[in-house]
């Protein structure tokens, strides 16, 4: 690894490390380009991409995000945005959860559908997409339903888990299993113009509080539908959460629910 | 008595979003659900002087009670 440090400090402009010669300093070292990405942050150099981020993430933050391992249960409207704003912000292991197929009604708004994609499988098109936007992002694809019998193996080893699911009773499941791994979980949740997110630390009970009411069915997502917008704020705002849980900054969601009325540009906070 | 009632997302539509409101001295917050029109089904969050209630639970004046519908889309 000395030699490798040595060959990158060497060809790095400005302590920036190119897609290109990261590339390279795979193949000519026999490494992934996600090794290699370890060792350019280790030696306080910074791939190119990550230029932007320098101002509130330090070189030794984005190597933590690179070894982070998040979960993204859905990969439908919300899970889509959540999956791409993970890999572009540098998170080198991403769970992608979710049995189903691109169908036409999902192009509205899901960020990985496209035509070509219709009847693909939502994981596969995830890893697809990551591949194109960030090599060094690894994305294990699940193609089946979260579920609290098969959770744990699922959930196995992550840092954090973001919910982007499409109904109440996965959402119970996945957060009694989050719970039971110690594993925190960021909530969201959409309907038409409305939106919601919530962070859920291990021990604590507030998914179950937020959604003590229901007893069957879907919520007024039934009635309203979901536009193209909704779905990427509502994934933004769980994504800023993920950032700060990983990385430990800031003030979280945390027995406090957000709840957003684009429809009037209303952010109302709920205490749990 | 005079009860203070705030809407949230959904619910304000043909609604309101915030209005005080005369009732019944120990009306339940489940009346005043009903006497909105909104499925009970399709109610989230129920808070009282902010604090998380149910639908069988009576007023007294000058409380405000939020109701917030039950969102689950991803």
């Amino acid at each position: 690894m000395a030699s490798l440090q040595t060959f990158l400090k060497e060809k790095a402009v400005g302590g920036l490390v190119s897609w290109q010669l990261q590339q390279s300093a795979a193949e000519k070292f026999q490494l992934t380009v996600a090794e290699v990405e370890i060792v350019i942050l280790q030696a306080e150099l910074l791939p190119a991409r990550y230029q932007r981020n320098q101002q509130m993430i330090s070189t030794a933050q984005q190597l933590k995000l690179l070894q982070s391992h998040v979960a993204v249960v859905g990969c439908g409207g919300l899970g889509g945005h959540i999956i791409e704003e993970l890999a572009r912000l540098g998170v080198g292991q991403i769970v992608a959860i979710d049995p189903d197929v691109f169908e036409e009604h999902n192009l509205n708004r899901q960020l990985l559908s496209s035509i070509e994609l219709l009847g693909t499988s939502k994981t596969d098109a995830a890893v697809q997409r990551i591949a194109e936007i960030n090599p060094a992002v690894r994305v294990r694809p699940i193609n089946v339903a979260f579920g609290k019998e098969n959770g744990r193996d699922m959930l196995k080893d992550v840092d954090l888990v973001i919910d982007a699911v499409d109904n109440v009773p996965t959402r119970l499941e996945l957060a009694e299993v989050s719970c039971q791994l110690n594993v925190p979980l960021v909530h969201g949740a959409i309907a038409g113009w409305y939106g919601q997110v919530l962070t859920v630390y291990p021990g604590e009970d507030t998914l179950q509080k937020l959604y003590a009411k229901w007893t069957d069915g879907k919520g007024i997502e039934a009635k309203l539908g979901n536009p193209s917008f909704t779905p990427a704020v509502a994934a933004s705002l769980q994504v800023a959460e993920a950032c700060k849980l990983l990385l430990g900054l800031g003030g979280t969601l945390r027995k406090r629910m957000l709840s957003v009325n684009l429809l009037d540009m209303q952010f109302d906070e709920i205490p749990l | 008595m005079k009860v203070t009632v705030k809407l949230f997302a959904s619910f304000q539509a043909g609604r309101f979003n915030k209005e005080i409101r005369d009732y019944p001295d120990q009306t339940s917050i489940g009346s005043i659900v009903q006497e909105l029109n909104i499925p009970e089904e399709e109610v989230g969050i129920l808070l009282l002087n902010a604090v998380h209630a149910d639908l069988g639970q009576s007023l007294k004046d000058g409380d405000i009670v939020a109701i917030f519908p039950l969102v689950g889309g991803g």
